[in-house]
């Protein structure tokens, strides 16, 4: 379908508009890690004192880096069992006759809604009961199971939306469930669960109740929770300077991972594959 | 041999004859291959959920104010009633209701632009994309303090708007910025499932939509919409729920003050500020009910949209 020229310079338009707009405040966090601690406070959108030290502070200590690396292990880890685990439940609803199914999605929807402010006690009591306190696993877990209501909602619209034909042929053709699953149907719910990946990546990776509740060292904190405990300079100053530098190191692996996953969100239904 | 046909008819890939059995060999390995595929989420979120709530619900129904602890006693639902007639519960709801439906209409309206954007714009996907997820990648406390700085006049760059007033002291000017502060960060989320949503729609339909001289709005309100739906439910479901129960921003930008609480930061002052943990767990129980409250509305009214209704096979 050839674009013409008014489509193009639209699409443009509104592309730059967008960008635009969502910059704005991006822009000036970025600038507010620039800034000197003295200069914090200048209502200038660009800063006036520019300053590496924000950035310099933080990178050179274990107490931001050792948390970065936390998030990044804990988002994945969380990220990857919540997607299988949602596959498989988002398939058998989907697909499956069983008994119990609704009181299923019913239950799942409550557990995401429960204030996290009320599950931080009792979670903190169990994971010391259990040695889990600050650990890896004594967070993964958790978000693993807040994860697993969207992805199982998520998903199952997915695999609703995939032709039953399509896994009939496969096993006509002698796969078994689980090939027809992995070589069939996963494929064509692709967009479904990168989506489901990147927000519940993201969820992780913005997680500050429980991550601040569950830690103790650095041993599992992960990075917004070590944004909290940042020491400005002095006890009476917010450290914004050091908290927006820390803002902006901690999205450089977000935009990262986005970039690569963006494309396998629209890889698209084959909305050829069955003919007729 | 009786015949008493299964609760539901199931099309069997087995090829042939099949009768009316009880339950057919099929039918049940289905529904152990159904339970066994859930099993493991399941047992996750009720290990890791079951214990806290359960707790929860045991301790709201007591007078249990950790630094009286000596005053503990059973006293059934009093916590519920102090709260329910407390107008400072009222209030908080009335507030988050608000701050709820508009950020959430937003969203989904502009979500569902960006939606399309990301999906059909011509040239820098990537970039548009990429660009868009940002604000929902940034640590919220993060973000939120950068808003503070914003908005407090002489430290921001937005506070001469309103003529250095000092905004985030009024009441509705301090709930709108925290709705432009919720709608900046996540828009991505609701723009991501209905742009996942977006590629249901299978291009063919357009094209012949367009053949047949439809305009494109008419594309759009007869063929994407409905096709969305179930994209759209999970997105507008999920995004309620959570703009329910808004915390962060509130508490970085105003604490609550100035009548701009919401019951997630009234709970949070009886739970932690007043270690008044009976009431604290009572009103976390009133929220999960308000919140079931609104989850059940929307799969109503969504009806066969639904995920686990209506298998067409």
């Amino acid at each position: 379908m050839a674009t013409t020229t008014p489509q193009k310079v639209g699409w443009s338009v509104a592309n730059v508009v967008t960008i635009v707009l969502v910059l704005i405040p991006l822009v000036w966090i970025i600038s507010l890690s620039f800034k000197t601690t003295g200069s914090i406070t200048d209502p200038t959108y660009f800063p006036v004192h520019w300053t590496w030290s924000n950035y310099s502070g933080i990178l050179t200590t274990s107490t931001f880096l050792r948390p970065l690396l936390n998030s990044v292990g804990i988002g994945a880890i969380a990220t990857f069992v919540a997607v299988v685990l949602a596959s498989m439940a988002a398939y058998a609803v989907a697909r499956l006759n069983f008994p119990g199914k609704s009181v299923l999605i019913g239950v799942s929807l409550l557990i995401a809604m429960f204030p996290a402010i009320a599950l931080a006690t009792p979670l903190f009591n169990i994971e010391r009961v259990l040695g889990l306190f600050n650990t890896w696993p004594g967070l993964i877990i958790p978000y693993v199971a807040t994860g697993l209501p969207l992805g199982i909602y998520t998903l199952s619209a997915f695999f609703r939306e995939i032709p039953w034909e399509l896994e009939k042929a496969a096993k006509v053709d002698g796969a078994t469930p689980f090939q027809a699953f992995v070589r069939v149907i996963a494929p064509l719910a692709a967009p479904g669960m990168v989506t489901t990946a990147i927000l519940v990546f993201l969820f992780c990776w913005n997680e500050f109740l429980l991550a601040i509740t569950l830690t103790a060292t650095t041993a599992s904190r992960t990075a917004p929770a070590a944004l909290s405990f940042f020491t400005g300079s002095s006890q009476f100053a917010v450290p914004t300077g050091s908290i927006s530098a820390a803002a902006v190191v901690i999205t450089i692996p977000i935009i990262i991972f986005v970039l690569f996953f963006q494309r396998r969100i629209v890889a698209g239904l084959t909305s050829g594959a069955v003919k007729g | 041999m009786t015949t008493t046909t299964p609760p539901v008819t199931v099309e069997e890939p087995v090829a042939g004859r099949r009768g009316r059995p009880k339950l057919s060999e099929g039918a049940r390995a289905e529904r152990r291959l159904g339970w066994m595929l859930c099993a493991p989420a399941v047992i996750v979120m009720v290990a890791v959920t079951a214990y806290p709530i359960g707790y929860a619900i045991y301790i709201s129904l007591q007078r249990y104010i950790l630094s009286a602890p000596q005053l503990t006693k059973f006293v059934g639902l009093s916590n519920y009633g102090a709260i329910l007639s407390s107008p400072f519960w009222w209030h908080a709801l009335l507030v988050t209701i608000i701050i709820t439906v508009v950020s959430v209409a937003i969203e989904f309206v502009l979500g569902m632009c960006l939606a399309l954007l990301m999906y059909r714009t011509i040239w820098g996907k990537g970039g548009i994309r990429t660009t868009i997820l940002i604000p929902y990648g940034i640590v919220t406390v993060a973000a939120a303090f950068s808003w503070l700085y914003a908005w407090t006049p002489s430290t921001g760059y937005l506070s001469a708007l309103f003529n250095n007033s000092a905004p985030l002291t009024s009441q509705p000017k301090a709930i709108a910025i925290i709705i432009l502060a919720e709608v900046w960060k996540t828009t991505a989320f609701m723009a991501l499932l209905l742009m996942a949503g977006l590629s249901l729609v299978p291009e063919d339909l357009l094209k012949a939509a367009k053949v047949d001289g439809a305009t494109a709005w008419q594309r759009f309100t007869r063929i994407m919409l409905p096709l969305m739906k179930p994209a759209i439910l999970v997105a507008l479901l999920f995004r309620t729920l959570d703009a329910f129960r808004i915390f962060d921003n509130i508490f970085i930008l105003t604490q609550g003050n100035n009548g701009t609480g919401s019951v997630s930061i009234l709970n949070y002052d009886n739970l932690f500020t007043g270690l008044n943990f009976g009431l604290g767990s009572a009103m976390s129980v009133l929220i999960l009910i308000c919140v079931a409250i609104i989850a059940v509305l929307f799969i109503k009214g969504f009806g066969t949209a639904a995920p686990g209704t209506s298998l067409q096979r």
